[in-house]
Order: C-alpha cells, then structure tokens, then sequence
C-alpha cells in the first residue's frame, strides 16, 4: 500500500500511475484532436464566407450582453424548465470539466515545466475538486435527463425524418460524453481508493464511488484507473475532433450565431438580392451561418401553423436541408452556374409548396434558441419563383390586382373610401387639409364589405374622441408588407413609391393604422424619418388615458384576445389592448398561446391570397378558435382586420357560430361610449 | 317589307341548340310586325328531320352533308352567302355560341353587309332596324342602325324568349344544293370531357348549395333538381369544407368561377368570397330563410323559403312547365 | 417560326366607364384601358409555342391609353418585338382595327415567310362590329379558327393541330396549315406572371417600335345612334305569394330563358 506522505499541503497528483508511454500518447492524441477540430471549423467558416456580404454593426455591448444572456445562461429556453435545467447541467457541467482540464494543463505543462511551480495546490486545489466533483455530477444528471426525455417521454419535436450527419448521432452525443463522465470519476475513485488522502473528501463523488468499488487490491486498482485513464483520454480526444462533423458542432456556431446576430428590428427584412436565391451561395454569410447553428430541436417545427395544420413546410426540416446541402456541396458550389432556373435549390433541396406555406409569423424564430431567422430565408427563395414567374394564379392575380389598382381585391382605386359615403360626418382629406393624425386604414378596412362596420365604427370613436384625423381617399394604396413577403420587391418598392409621394402631398404629424400588417411595414421599413406611426390600439389606449374616450357603459363580458403577429412578435406591442379591454370592462381570461407566443391566423405572407390546399386536416384559424371556445368564453377580441376574417370564417367551419363571436376592439370601445 | 330574315339553326352533333329557338323567335317577331318572311338554314346530321319541325319559319333549307357532325365555317358561310343572294334576305340571325363565333364576321366581311354582336333587342323602325347590343362586360348599351335592315345580327343567349320559336308545323322544305367550299381546315373529331368530375365552369345551370343544406344526406335533393335543370350541383365553401362535396364543386374566391345561364343558389348567405365566383352568371336565382342575406342584393331574384320545403314544389312546377 | 400577335385594349370594367357627352363614344380621357383577357392568352399561347419549338413573336398593337405598359410586360415575358402603330385605337371598331393590322402586315411583308402564325385573342367585349381573327383571316385570305384552347405544332413547322371548346366541355380536334389565324380562348397554362422589377428593367433597356400607316381610313357599316349605361338594379326583385305560387313564377322565367 502506498501511502501518501503526509504532506502539509494538498497538491494535484497529475500523471498519478500513468506510465510515459501513456502520457507521451496523451499528448500526441490532444494535439490530433485539436487540429482536426480546428481543421472542421476551418471548412465550416469557409462554407460560410461562400455567401454574399450582409452588412455589419458592431454593437458590442448588445452582442456581448446576448452572448452572456442567451449563450451562458440560455434564456430562450426558460420557458421550457425541463430543458433548460437539463442542457444547463451538461453544458454548464462541460464548460467546468473543460476547464479543470485546462487549468491542470497549464499547472503541469506550463507553470510546472517552465516555472517550477504548481498552482493547483493547497485550499485552491481543494475548491478546485470539489467544485469539479459537483459540475461532473451535474453533468451527468443533465444527460441522464436528456436521454429519459429523448428514449422514454419522446416528445414528437425531436424526432426526425433525416439526419444532417448521420442517424444516431444525437444518442452519440449524449453517450460519449456519459462515457467521459463516467470514466472521469472512475479514475478519481480508483486513484482514492489506493491513495486514500486526508482530503479525499473535497471530492464527494469520487470517494463515494470509491467507497463502493467492488475491487480492493491496490494492482486491480491501479491497472483498472489505467484503463479508464485511457478510455477517458480516447473518448475525449474522439468528441473533440468530432465536433465539427457531428450535431455538437452546434457549440461553437450558436455561440458564434448568437453573438453575430441580426440585430435590427424584425418587422425590417432584410433583402439580400434583388432576384432572390436560387443557389446556396445566393444567401449571405449570417444565413449560412445560421443554417449550421440548428441544434436539431425542433421547437420551431412545434410553433408553426403551417406544420401543426398539416402543411409540407417544417421549418427545421427546411434550416437542416439547406444545412446538408451545404455541407455537401457548399464548398464546390463557387460559380453562378447559367443553367436554367430549375437548378439550384428550388425543386431539389426545397419544394415550392414548402414555400408558399410559410404565413411569416415568426414563431418559428421566437422559439429557436439559437436566433435562426427561417421567415427570412424563405422569402429570399419566394424571390426567386416570383422573379421567374413561377407563381400559382391565385398569387399572380393577387400581384396583378395590386400592381394595377393598389390593393388586392381588384377593385378600383376610386371604390377606396366608398366606406365613408354612409358616415354622418365627413372624414378629412388628408391630401388637401393639414391634419394631426393620417389614418391609413388598409385594404381590408376599405374593400372588405364584412370589415366596413368595423372601420366605420373606428373613424366615429375617431370623431367622438375629436381626433384631428384625414385619410388619403383614393391615393392610399396596399402598404406593400405582404407583398414584400411574398417576395415581389419590385411591387414592394412601387406601392411604397406612391404612397410615399402621397404623403409627400399631405401634411401630418402621425400616422394611424388599423392593420398590423400595414403598422409593420410603415414603421419599419418605409423609413419615414421623423414620423411616429401607431396602431389605432396604442392611439385608442391613450386617448382613453387623456379622458378623450370615455368608456361610460362598461361591457362585463369574459372575454380573450389575439395577440396578432404583426403587431406582438413583430412589433411588442401587448399591453395596450389589454388596457383597453380593462378600461371597457372585459375580464380578460389569456389564450394559453399569448403575446409573443400567439397562434398566426394564417393569413399572413400572402396566404390570404392563396388557394386553398387540399387535405389539411385543421387549418390555423380552426384551431384557434377552437383554443378560444375552450376557455369557455363567448367572445374572441382581434385587433387586425385579416384575424377578423380568418376567425369568422372559422368559427363557421368548426361549428361555434352559436357558441364565439368574434368582434374588433374599436368596435367595443365604440359600444362603451354610446 | 318584303325582304326575308333568315335564321341560322345550329346543331350540335345532330342535335338542336337551344338558341336557336331564340333566333327563330326574334325572326319571328320581327317578320310579323314587318310582314316579311322567315327563312331557316339547317345543315349536318339530321338536318332534314329537324327542318321538317320548324314551325315558326316560313321556309328552310336544308343539306345533310353526308351526316357530318360537325359543319365547317366555310360551307355554312357559303351557304348562308347563296341564300343571302337568292332569297332575297336582308337580315340574318345567328346565335352567340363558340360554333359559331367568327361565321358572322367572316360573312360580312365577304359580302360587305354590316355586322352586329351582343344583341339583346331587335326594334323595325321604318325600313331600319335598331338593335340594341349589350357589351363591354354588360356595363355599356349600344343602339344600333341598321339601313334596310340590311345586316348579320349575333343574340345574346337568354335574351330572347323562345316562345315564339317554338311553334308546331311543318314548313315548306327544300334541300340546298351547290355547296362546293373546299374548306382548309379538317376537322378531326369531337373530344368528350374526361370522364371524373364535371367541369363546373362548362355548365349552363348550377343548382349551389350552401350550408342550409345542412347535412350531406340531402344533397341528393339538389342533385334531382340539377338534372331536372340539365345542371349539376356546386357548392360554397363550408360545404366543401365539411367534406360533403369535391373541391371541383366549390364556387368563390378559392374555388372555380362561373358564368351559368341560371345560378339557383339554395341556402347561400352570400358572402364577399362566393359572390365573386359566380357574380356574372345570367340570372342568379337565391332561397334562403334569412331575408336579409347578402345574396339578395345581387340576385336576380330572391325567395324567403325553408329549401327543403320549396325544392320539392319547384321540382313539379318545373316539371309541369317541361310538358 | 413567326408568331404574329395582335392585341387590343378595352375599357377595364372594374372602373366606371365614362362616355363622350354625345353618347357617340367612350371617353377615353377619362376611363381606364387594360388588355383584353383572351389577347393575353394570345401572347401566353405564342410563348409557349417559341419555348417548344423556338421562332420569333412579334405583337402588333394600336395607340391606346396604358398600351406601353402591356408592351413592356409582353417583352418582359419573351416577346421579340413589339410594333405600336400610330393610331389611335380607342373608338374605332373592330373592323377598322382589323383594317389597320391587314394593312401593316401587307405593307411590312410580315406573311413572307410561310410558317407564320397569327394570334389573338377569340373575342373581346368590345367586339360590337365583328371579332378580330376572323375580319383578318379575310382580309388577307388565311384559315381561321377561333375559341381555340390548344395549340400543337409539326415538327415541320407546316401544320397545326387545334382545339376548339363548345359548350358543356366538348372540345373538337382540327388541323390546318401555316399560314393561318388563330383566335385564343384560353392558352394552354394560365398567362403567367412576370415581377415589377423585371418589367422596369425592361423598360429601360428595350424599345417599343412606333410605326405610321398614313394610308388607313377608318371605316363603319353601320351607325351608332347612342351609347347609354343600363338601368342597375341593387337588389333582387323578391318573389311573394305562396311556395306553389313562386315556383310557378320560377318555372315560366326559367321557361322563357330558354333553360326549360
């Protein structure tokens, strides 16, 4: 038995029974590791320079602030404890054994070798142990979590058709790292059990285990802490080197994604070409980073309306498709090939209907903790059928309509205000006297026979409020934000043309709008310098603040309410509904999917104007009044004139007529001061 | 006057179009308030059979061509062009079907006398007639003059009530010989439509059902009806939706438009969507309990009934007026 | 391969259209022109032809308000060339538009080459006098076939299989020979689309020819005594009395139309 001497100080004992050869070996190992690691992210970062330029800030305090938030602590995941707790432990627990490894090192090879000296010793090599003991272990519980949730609870989210890498990869992931874990505290147990030193006990794990080691003699120890000393070293030096070439690559790019962001606001798309992408190279190098930063969870695919409905789009499936073609062709993918448009991505690697099934909410990209933005690139691949024309005729009459009359009914520009001829007061015009406010009311406002009591009833609160509000009559067009979506720039650009001229001719200090969709894109993209654009929520909940609307008869109705996707995911405007609703006397109950969570309509990015699909089993407007009804309230709030008419049509399919009604909020607050 | 009308009468493989009763009836009266006589023209299979049955014309000519199903242009502008010249006629009616589309221009075109589409009325004034002519989409009347009555008139399908061209006799017959028009285009065969389910958009009536039918067991209700009608059924969109009836039924914004000569809505509240799939069908004829249903202000006509109770009372109504 | 194709514009019905205050016309000052529905057919047609089996599309057309947009949109589409004769086609008949084109084609020597195709569309709604294929088809002595929803052509270039729908879905099969004129229902796909950018793009890097023809005289067979809007009516004239009652009344308009 050897005993360790009784030294005053506690100190590391590397290389502890580890004959030269093994240690020699160790060394050549790590450093193969290494560089085959740095060689992987080496292709990696070349694929991603293969795409175009996209302009940077730098922002460093909010990038660095990201990174702690949402890298370190992983908040995107907050709202999912199980998971969160889980991936914390093991990442936490890795960023910790690492570490350790790192600081022992350069304990031994550097301050040891060179400078006579070992740090690890004494009360900061005890915290040393103890500390790694409780990471190791935390570790471990987290991929004990991660494999009962992945193998037993199996949530549908994580099961997948294809595999980027390679089918079993995400059980590797999890077993080589149990593997050295695992052997991590079996080599400090075994070494404990023959050393036995006065500290053993700042390594709780190990000596436990070392307690109940079914071996006793000093040579089974000691040619068992050898094998798992080797076990450990190997399996180590395997998952670093693979790193690059498996899912834990996502270790390095989602940090590498997450500090690198796009930090603009979301409602501003960003259009990278004109033509849109047809070949991998076509997008920039932030997409094709964010491609390689999936961690395969599939949260996204969960979140989307379009693939709980039943539509061929999986927004996951679409980030890894593209994925896997660049990593298998990305780095031959140079020329801008002159074949015909077929080649390329479209038809291959992506579906048109996987396209055109995308409403554009953008729940996909709330939920993605690593800020994968997947409406982005899809509409950059729309931009390439629509600049070749390769549009269904629904989408073509819709662009038709728009191009030519200004809004997507295909009536006359001359019919915009009809709406008001039924008003017992005149509305300003906005193009030939000054007002405070334009309203820009939108084309569902205008055109939709079923939207006009709505609007009517929104330009009386107008006047009951003695707002100093005009409309631009017949020289208000399409806001262009579904176009643009649709990926028709070039329409996008007219339609903001004219409509900017028209404001050019009008005098106004805000601008007012019914339609999230419209607010969007007057807010975040028409980049009207100096005006401040609202919704008529945050108007009417001001004017209500400033006594200007005096809800009288309050209504006593339980009631819920739509967040729209517009105006809360795009844009965070929540509250004031919801202070409306309070200030006429709703009792609001929450939609279970609320705020920043809330279910699309399915109206959005132009599938309004789309034919319907056959065969989807429910589609999103069902299921969310069906959402609705089950809270047991008789009314459904919407703030958008396309949720009124998703919602209204759907409560006629599904059957609750009787049972929900559907009714805007300018409505209700008309109905309170009458 | 003493001039002649002279009226094309179609056939469609050997069988007679309804428009030309129309023709026949608006030669008709306006023969009888000019006191002029009316000529009928029928050529292809079974032309002699169907000449014989012509009451309402004075005179037909007719020629079998071998029992050809399918006239060319040519021959029938040739034999209008030798009628033209010896019978004296001065105004010659054809009926506004894709047949004929094109024979009237051609024709005129040949022998220089006027030509004129859309028509919806005929008026004699004088030695002239003035036709008034519907186009433009039906936004724009057009009064018309034709000296003489010298001109090829195309009708308007439902403009003109059959009645009157449908008066039983047998007029004076005679086979119309000389036809030598080698024409340059050959005709090859008739395609029928693929056989699955009918085109909607190719039919003259549609009976629609809405979700007052409530249930899929009595859409046989409609069905009956339809075929009465020689229609078959469409549908709005909850009634597709619910899986009652294919996707090719569906009329409206995401189903298929239509321009029937009779739309019979049964139970359509008549929202925006479905409106704009069926706005320009010639006559649009809605039930439904609800009186102030959408669908009433731009129907034709409008019923406030149960359909369940009004179909079956319909149904025998038509039936009597078949007879 | 030459495919011809002459278009027109109407008035959009989705607007009002406003007429001259002597009734003898439309006002095309005030009221919106766009391209007749079956002439976009006409161009779809001819471009799906040049795909299959290559050639050049030529497209004719008058002055008319809004005409240099369709153009542009037609080159965008793939047309080769296209001709704006300096006439004023707003308030001329079909006949006299039909005149123009005979002519300019005779004049140009445009039927030179024997596989030339003609196209347009098989009737526009302002076709009161006479549709356009078949007045041209006779004034230069061709073939004609109108309601046409299918094209095919030879390996040759010579011949044309064609078909022409009638009513209740039937279709009937033709053949004839170039040269000829073609009058388009419906092409073979739906028209298809083309992006604002790339019509733009268009417009400033090809031209549209402008051509006289001092030698047409506009002609009329007969005289317009008026133009007048028709009485509308906004609401469905509502049937009482009892279910016998209405379904009789039912029966005798059906009766009268034609449909029993």
């Amino acid at each position: 038995m050897e005993y360790l001497t009784l030294t005053a100080v506690p100190i590391r004992p590397t290389y502890w029974n580890i004959p030269k050869w093994a240690e020699i070996c160790q060394y050549i190992g790590g450093f193969l590791a290494v560089i085959i690691f740095l060689w992987g992210v080496s292709v990696h970062i070349r694929r991603w320079k293969l795409g175009q330029p996209e302009k940077f800030e730098w922002r460093l305090r909010e990038r660095i602030s990201a990174l702690f938030q949402y890298a370190l602590a992983q908040a995107k995941l907050a709202i999912d404890p199980y998971a969160w707790i889980m991936h914390l432990a093991i990442f936490w627990g890795m960023v910790f054994l690492a570490l350790g490894t790192a600081l022992a090192t350069i304990d031994w090879d550097v301050t040891h070798l060179l400078f006579n000296f070992q740090f690890l010793k004494g009360s900061f090599y005890l915290a040393f142990e103890v500390v790694l003991d409780i990471f190791g272990l935390a570790l471990i519980i987290g991929l004990l979590l991660a494999l009962f949730r992945r193998y037993i609870l199996k949530p549908e989210r994580l099961k997948m058709t294809f595999f980027p890498t390679f089918p079993l990869d995400s059980l590797f992931l999890i077993i080589i790292l149990l593997v050295i874990a695992l052997t991590g505290f079996l080599i400090e147990a075994t070494r404990l059990a023959v050393q036995k030193p006065q500290w053993q006990w700042w390594s709780p794990v190990g000596s436990t285990l070392a307690m109940i080691l079914p071996v006793n003699s000093e040579s089974s120890l000691r040619s068992a802490h050898l094998i798992f000393w080797i076990t450990h070293a190997i399996s180590s030096f395997i998952f670093i080197a693979a790193i690059p070439y498996t899912k834990a690559f996502h270790l390095v790019s989602s940090a590498v994604n997450i500090f690198l962001r796009n930090l603009n606001p979301p409602g501003e798309l960003k259009v990278t070409s004109s033509s849109g992408v047809r070949l991998i190279s076509d997008f920039t190098w932030r997409q094709l980073l964010q491609f390689s930063s999936c961690t395969w969870c599939g949260r996204c695919q969960e979140k989307c309306p379009a693939s709980q409905s039943g539509y061929s789009l999986s927004p996951r499936n679409l980030i890894l498709k593209l994925f896997t073609y660049l990593k298998n062709n990305g780095t031959t993918d140079h020329s801008r090939s002159t074949e015909d448009f077929v080649s390329g991505l479209h038809g291959t690697v992506v579906e048109p209907s996987e396209l055109w099934a995308c409403t554009t909410c953008r729940a996909c990209e709330e939920v993605c903790p690593v800020f994968i933005e997947h409406p982005r690139s899809i509409i950059d691949l729309r931009r390439c059928l629509v600049a070749e024309g390769a549009v269904e005729k629904s989408i073509a009459n819709a662009l038709n309509n728009l191009n030519r009359y200004g809004n997507s009914f295909g009536k006359s520009d001359r019919m915009r205000a009809k709406w008001t001829q039924n008003l017992d007061f005149k509305i300003k015009d906005a193009r030939k006297e000054d007002v405070e406010y334009l309203w820009f009311v939108g084309d569902y406002a205008s055109y939709d026979p079923r939207m006009e009591p709505v609007t009517k009833a929104v330009a009386t609160l107008f006047h009951k409020a003695e707002l100093n509000f005009g409309i631009l009559y017949e020289a208000e067009k399409n806001s262009g934000n579904d176009a643009r979506r649709l990926g028709e720039e070039g329409l996008f650009d007219l339609l903001r043309e004219k409509n900017i001229q028209a404001f050019e001719k009008a005098r106004f200090k805000y601008i007012v709008t019914t339609d999230p969709h419209s607010f969007n894109t007057l807010k975040n993209e028409y980049k009207l310098n100096g005006t401040k654009i609202l919704h008529y929520t945050e108007l009417i909940s001001d004017l209500i603040t400033l006594g200007k609307i005096k809800p009288k008869q309050k209504l006593n109705i339980t009631a819920t309410y739509h967040d729209p996707c517009y105006l809360g995911r795009y844009n965070n405007i929540y509250e004031p509904p919801r202070k409306i609703l309070n200030s006429i006397g709703i009792n609001l109950i929450e939609m279970p999917r609320n705020r920043n969570n809330s279910y699309c309509c399915g109206a959005g990015g132009g599938k309004i104007w789309m034919e319907e699909t056959p065969n989807i089993k429910e589609r999103p407007a069902e299921n969310r009044v069906k959402e609705a009804a089950q809270l047991g309230v008789s009314l459904l709030v919407v703030a958008c004139p396309k949720d009124l008419a998703m919602f209204r049509d759907a409560v006629k399919t599904t059957g609750l007529d009787q049972k929900l009604e559907v009714r805007d909020l300018g409505e209700l607050v008309l109905e309170t001061i009458n | 006057m003493n001039s002649s009308i002279l009226v094309l009468i179609e056939t469609q493989r050997g069988e007679l179009v309804e428009i030309s009763f129309e023709c026949l009836s608006a030669a008709r009266a306006i023969a009888n308030s000019t006191n002029s006589k009316v000529i009928g023209l029928v050529l292809g299979k079974n032309a002699y059979q169907i000449a014989t049955k012509l009451g309402s014309c004075d005179s037909v000519y007719w020629n079998e061509l071998d029992g050809a199903e399918l006239v060319p242009a040519d021959i029938v502008a040739e034999a209008l062009g030798m009628l033209i010249k010896n019978t004296n006629a001065s105004t010659v009616l054809i009926g506004g079907t894709n047949n004929s589309l094109g024979l009237g221009s051609r024709l005129s075109a040949k022998t220089n006398i006027p030509f004129v589409n859309f028509a919806q009325k005929i008026t004699p004034v004088d030695s002239d007639l003035v036709v008034t002519c519907r186009f433009l989409g039906g936004k724009i009347l057009a009064d018309v003059r034709l000296k003489g009555s010298k001109g090829i008139i195309v009708i308007n399908s439902g403009a003109f009530a059959p009645d009157l061209g449908k008066t039983e006799g047998t007029p004076h017959c005679e086979k119309l010989d000389g036809l030598v028009s080698k024409p340059r285009i050959t005709f090859k065969k008739f395609i029928q439509p693929a056989a699955g389910d009918i085109d909607i958009t190719k039919m003259d009536v549609l009976v629609s059902i809405g979700r007052g039918i409530q249930n899929p067991d009595n859409i046989p209700l409609a069905e009956e009806l339809a075929k009465l009608l020689n229609g078959a059924v469409s549908a709005s969109r909850p009634v597709v939706d619910q899986g009652w009836l294919p996707l090719t039924r569906q009329v409206g914004k995401s189903g298929m438009t239509v321009k029937p000569k009779l739309y019979l809505a049964l139970g359509i509240s008549g929202a925006p969507e479905h409106w704009e799939g069926m706005k320009d069908s010639n006559m649009i004829i809605a039930v439904n309990t609800d009186a102030n249903a959408p669908i009433f202000s731009f129907a034709h006509y409008g019923v406030v009934a149960d359909i369940f109770d009004f179909i079956p009372v319909l149904k025998d109504a038509i039936q009597k007026h078949k007879k | 391969m030459n495919y011809l194709v002459l278009i027109k514009m109407v008035p959009d019905t989705v607007e009002e259209i406003e007429l001259l205050p002597n009734g003898q016309g439309i006002d095309s000052s005030l009221t919106r022109y766009k391209l007749s529905d079956p002439d976009e057919h006409a161009i779809e047609q001819a471009l799906i032809l040049k795909e299959k089996h290559g050639g050049n599309i030529t497209l004719l057309s008058l002055v008319a308000p809004e005409v240099d947009d369709v153009l542009f949109t037609a080159i965008a589409k793939g047309v080769d060339r296209a001709i704006k004769i300096n006439i004023d086609q707003t308030n001329l008949t079909t006949t006299s538009v039909a005149s123009v084109f005979s002519l300019y084609i005779k004049q140009s020597n445009l039927l030179s080459d024997p596989a030339t195709l003609i196209l347009t569309g098989s009737q526009a709604s302002d076709d009161l006098d006479g549709e356009l294929a078949p007045i041209i088809a006779e004034n230069l002595s061709l073939p004609v076939l109108t309601v046409v929803s299918g094209v095919t052509l030879n390996q040759n270039l010579t011949q044309l299989v064609v078909f022409k729908e009638f009513s209740g879905g039937l279709r009937g099969e033709f053949e004839l020979s170039l040269p000829c004129v073609l009058g388009l229902q419906s092409a073979e796909s739906p028209p298809r689309y083309v992006p604002v950018s790339k019509v733009r793009n268009v417009m400033k890097s090809s031209k549209i020819e402008n051509v006289e023809l001092p030698d047409f005289q506009p002609s009329q067979m007969f005289q317009i005594e008026k133009l007048y809007k028709p009485e509308i009516s906004t609401h469905a004239e509502m049937l009482e009395g009892n279910l016998e009652e209405v379904a009789d009344k039912i029966a005798s308009i059906l009766s009268q139309k034609g449909i029993i």
